[in-house]
Order: structure tokens, then C-alpha cells, then sequence
């Protein structure tokens, strides 16, 4: 579980590469560091419940990042908040 | 050929037709969805932001349960997805877009507007959310207001309550709900009188 | 941008080909069929025969050229015939026939 105020990276994984998958974590905020802002609850894993398999329930956070960060042209303090399951975020 | 390549219209009667037979899904039930899901729009979420305009505790609610603040107003909600609203302020602006499909809040606003599922509005949004909104909305926004631009990736839905524009003050609910567009509670507007 | 490179086609946030294209943002009324296509989705979740995460699976694996050119609801009811063939509630026999109106 990760805290309000918690610093967090998104995984730099690319399952798409690998096969057929269903993926909730846009490419573009891959690898990028956020802050955890809040934690919004359990949800079932949407990676199975897309293929019909039985789904765990996976915390889900609203992860603030700096837009400047993404792209460079872009406002620098603007923001980008994102809900992001638990299994895609890491201690930097 | 791929059958599902079959003409869209074609396939949709194959498929009702197919499903009825089996007893899986009858017609009146489609029927019957289709009349409910025709009567959200976005009047609904418009009554909410006037209601939180004029009731700081509707206010409080709304910001920390969408959900319960909807069916507090008597909105469906059970089965749809929870519901978060995001306040903008003199200091933020928030605009929501979903680059991966087009989730949106359904049960409070209807149908997505053709807009919100384009291609165009996904890349844009996240990326230069200024100039798109100047560009096609004429909405501009200063540059002391920070932009949050909110992908709306998972489980919520979300939903903006603008700021009340000024000029309103001593107006009853009914009179602010009228002012509230379906854009403004996304965020690609701002409502004004 | 590498990570674009590698952005599966309906992951269109900040995508650069569409970051010059104009959006309509002209009311366009849903026609019966789109309707009906939302209903039918949402009777189908209802009754536990398909997700909606399986709905856009099936979306994101339409080509690349039918996603875009196909419209909202045609690209719904593809991933949602697909899925009922997959979990087998219809077969292909059955469908073709149905198409042949028999």
C-alpha cells in the first residue's frame, strides 16, 4: 500500500510488446514519477477481467504528476492526475 | 470473410435476433434499457452544481462522494460506477479526458458528447490542454490557473464543478441548473451568463 | 519520443498525429442502432455474459485502420459478437445463419 504524499514511479514495462494484453496505465505516464494523492479503494484487476479470467481486487490510487515532466513543451506546473492500480507503481 | 466484418447494422439483428431465441436477452429488456439510459443528461449533473453553489454541506458532499451526493438528489447510481467530482477554483482548472476509450460520467451527464470519444480530443487533451480548449472551445485559460488535466483511466468516473460566475448572486437553484452545460462539467467551458 | 513508439494505437493521450487534427465538437444525435448497441452492452453486463474491460479488449484488437475508421458503436458491436463467439453464448454456424436470415 502506498500513502498520501508518497512519491512513486510508474513501471517502465511495455506488456503490450508480449502479446495480446489489456492495459490501464497510458504509455505516456510509463517510467515517470508521480505523488500518490489519494487512494480511491479495491477494484478487480481490469489486465483479467478483459479476458474473462477470475480478477483480484487491486488497490487503486489517483496519482498526481508534473506535466513538464512528459512534455517539455508543456505548462511546468500544469498537472495530470491518473488513476493507477497498485501493481504499476513503485518506490523510486 | 471475417464474419465480423459483416455489416454493423446486419450484425447488431443477427445478434438480438440470436440472443432472443436462446431466451438470453429479449428485446423488450433492450427496449427498456434503451428509455432509461435516454434519460440521464447532463440536467442531472447541471442540478448538482447548483445545488453545491448554494449548500456549502451539499458542497462538502459533493466533493468527497459524488455518488452519494447524486442519489441524494434522487439519480441512479446503483450498478454504475463511483462517482468523483473535482472542484476548480480561482487557482485550478480541471479538464477530464479518458486516452484510452471514452469512460465518462454516464449516470450523471448521459450520453458521452461525440467530441469526448474523437481521436483528436484524446491525444490533445493531455498534452496541450491550453490550447485546445482555446483553440476549439474559445475557453482560455489564464495563465496564474494551473491546468490538471485528469485521464480518467480506471474504475470512477469524473466530473468537474465549475466556479460560479459571477453575476449570480441572490439566484435560486432552478435558475443556476440553466446556466450549467454538459462542457462545463467536463471542463472544456466555463459557464457565464 | 521512444515511449510513443511503443504506445499500443488506441493509447492516444499526447499521440502526435492527432495533436494537429481539429475536433468536432458538433452535437452528433445517436442513431437507433447506437441505442441499441449501448442497451445491448449493458444487458449483457447485467446478466454476467461479458465485462466491460472485455468490450475494449476487443476494441483495442481491431486493426488500426478499423478503429479509426470504424465508428463508435460499430467498433461496440465487433468486440461484443466477438466476445459472445468466444465464451460460445453464439456459435459461427448459428451467427451465419442468422445473417442468411434463416
Amino acid at each position: 500500500m502506498f500513502a498520501a504524499g508518497e512519491t512513486v514511479r510508474v513501471k517502465n514495462e511495455w506488456p503490450e510488446a508480449l502479446g495480446p494484453v489489456h492495459i490501464r496505465t497510458p504509455h505516456y505516464v510509463r517510467g515517470e514519477v508521480g505523488e500518490i494523492v489519494r487512494y480511491l479503494g479495491d477494484f478487480p484487476n481490469p489486465e483479467d477481467l478483459a479476458f474473462a479470467r477470475p480478477a483480484e481486487r487491486r488497490p487503486l490510487y489517483h496519482v498526481r504528476f508534473l506535466k513538464g515532466a512528459i512534455w517539455p513543451e508543456a505548462k511546468p506546473d500544469d498537472e495530470l492526475l491518473i488513476e493507477i492500480f497498485g501493481h504499476w507503481l513503485e518506490r523510486p | 470473410m471475417n464474419i465480423l466484418e459483416t455489416d454493423s447494422a446486419r450484425l447488431l439483428t443477427a445478434v438480438r435476433t440470436l440472443l432472443e431465441q436462446k431466451g438470453i436477452v429479449s428485446t423488450a429488456e433492450v427496449m427498456e434499457r434503451m428509455a432509461t439510459t435516454d434519460a440521464a443528461n447532463p440536467g442531472q449533473g447541471g442540478r448538482m452544481v447548483a445545488k453545491a453553489w448554494v449548500d456549502p454541506a451539499y458542497r462538502a458532499l459533493l466533493l468527497s462522494d459524488g455518488t452519494k451526493a447524486a442519489e441524494a438528489l434522487g439519480i441512479m447510481m446503483r450498478g454504475m460506477p463511483p462517482l468523483g467530482v473535482l472542484e476548480n477554483t480561482p487557482e485550478v482548472h480541471n479538464l477530464v479526458v479518458c486516452t484510452l476509450c471514452s469512460c465518462y460520467p454516464r449516470a450523471v451527464l448521459g450520453y458521452p458528447p461525440f467530441w469526448y470519444k474523437s481521436a483528436s480530443f484524446r491525444a490533445r487533451a493531455v498534452r496541450d490542454p491550453r490550447e485546445l480548449l482555446a483553440s476549439e472551445w474559445k475557453t482560455v485559460i489564464p495563465d496564474a490557473v494551473k491546468v490538471r488535466v485528469v485521464d480518467s483511466t480506471a474504475d470512477y468516473r469524473w466530473m468537474v464543478l465549475p466556479v460560479r460566475p459571477a453575476g449570480t448572486e441572490g439566484w435560486d437553484e432552478a435558475r443556476l441548473a440553466r446556466i450549467v452545460r454538459e462542457g462545463d462539467m467536463i471542463g472544456v467551458t466555463v459557464p457565464g451568463i | 519520443m521512444d515511449k510513443e513508439a511503443q504506445r499500443a494505437h488506441h493509447d492516444l493521450g499526447g499521440a502526435s498525429k492527432f495533436m494537429c487534427e481539429s475536433v468536432d465538437i458538433e452535437p452528433h444525435g445517436l442513431t437507433d442502432f447506437d441505442r441499441e448497441v449501448d442497451a445491448l452492452r449493458q444487458m449483457l453486463a447485467a446478466k454476467k455474459l461479458m465485462t466491460v474491460d472485455e468490450l475494449r479488449r476487443g476494441i483495442e484488437s481491431l486493426p488500426e485502420a478499423d478503429y479509426h475508421r470504424l465508428s463508435y458503436y460499430q467498433r461496440w458491436i465487433r468486440s461484443i459478437t466477438d466476445t459472445l463467439l468466444r465464451h460460445g453464448v453464439l456459435t459461427e454456424d448459428e451467427l451465419r445463419a442468422a445473417l442468411e436470415g434463416k
